[in-house]
């Protein structure tokens, strides 16, 4: 499977996605800067993490305008697979890939530690290595990881198992303490409704290797690996 | 050359912790009458040519498509400063007035 993983200026989630892509998983992988318009035939596109354009106006905002965000919007409307992780799913929003908008943590302050994040269902080629309700191990650092959108839009996301991932304790209760960032229902990770673009503010590409303390992130990427594998044997 | 202030502000029905943060820390001030604050963001732009009501309809397009997240936000756009030269002009001056 061919990869590609954007570069933004300012973003520094990149080289670990890359990483993972390559010396984990052995796959194909290349970085595409910002201003290339094309991704070369990638099967996924990874928007990384980091503060591209300084977080300046708000997070992602500049960004969506880059000339690579063309490219991905057609890989997106290809049927391919999206990933946007923490300032990526901010990208994805404000590009209206996703729908809503990630606002400033409630608390005000920037959230940097390993939490529980509970898998809403397997049902998608982002989560199918999980089991309904598992609870993982996984990173975040943002401050900007409020997930807002309004209440009928939330409806609708809950209503097609768009959300994938909600922040929970590691019991799997969604408690109010269990929220880092006051997301509205708790919301960690949502895909589009087509089911081929997800955004999620938790980082998995820091948490693919033991050593690193988890190897929860691990499944998503293997779960996209396995929905790639499933369309090519089926298009054989 | 035509000069345009616009402020965007959090809508009223988003909680805006920054506000929230900001009324908090004048109550620790000693001024207690302060009940609630928003913060929003004030971005000033000077556009080429002295066409008023050509200069509104991008500035909306720009507001609408950058500065703000209809999401979350709301904007409010003034070229006053545009205005005050269009005074001095007065074929500018009608438009202005018109759209004012």
């Amino acid at each position: 499977m061919r990869w590609a993983v954007i570069q933004f200026p300012g973003s520094n989630c990149d080289q670990d996605v890359y990483h993972v892509l390559k010396n984990v998983l052995a796959q194909e992988v290349d970085y595409v800067w910002h201003k290339d318009t094309s991704l070369s035939g990638a099967d996924a596109v990874v928007v990384p993490g980091g503060f591209s354009y300084g977080d300046y106006l708000r997070c992602g905002a500049i960004a969506r305008f880059s000339p690579v965000m063309s490219a991905v919007k057609e890989t997106a409307a290809q049927g391919k697979t999206v990933l946007g992780i923490c300032n990526g799913f901010q990208i994805l929003c404000e590009s209206g890939l996703l729908p809503g908008v990630l606002v400033r943590n409630t608390s005000l302050h920037f959230r940097c530690e390993t939490i529980p994040v509970r898998v809403e269902h397997p049902a998608s080629r982002f989560t199918s290595e999980y089991l309904t309700g598992q609870v993982l191990r996984l990173p975040i650092a943002h401050g900007e990881g409020h997930y807002v959108a309004d209440d009928e839009t939330l409806e609708s996301l809950f209503l097609n198992k768009q959300v994938l991932f909600t922040y929970s304790d590691f019991q799997g209760r969604t408690t109010p303490e269990s929220n880092p960032n006051g997301s509205q229902r708790h919301i960690a990770g949502i895909m589009n409704r087509a089911g081929n673009v997800l955004g999620l503010m938790p980082h998995p590409e820091r948490a693919s290797e033991k050593i690193l303390g988890s190897d929860d992130g691990l499944g998503l990427f293997a779960s996209i690996l396995a929905s790639q594998a499933q369309s090519t044997a089926k298009a054989a | 050359m035509i000069r345009a202030q616009v402020i965007v502000r959090p809508r009223a029905s988003i909680f805006d912790p920054q506000g929230d943060a900001v009324c908090r820390a004048i109550q620790h001030l000693g001024v207690s009458t302060v009940k609630q604050a928003h913060v929003g963001k004030c971005i000033e732009l000077e556009l080429d040519g002295d066409d008023v009501t050509a200069a509104r309809t991008q500035l909306e397009t720009i507001c609408k498509d950058l500065l703000s997240n209809p999401v979350i936000e709301d904007y409010v756009l003034t070229l006053a400063a545009a205005e005050a030269l269009a005074q001095v002009k007065p074929a500018a001056a009608k438009k202005g007035k018109k759209k004012a």
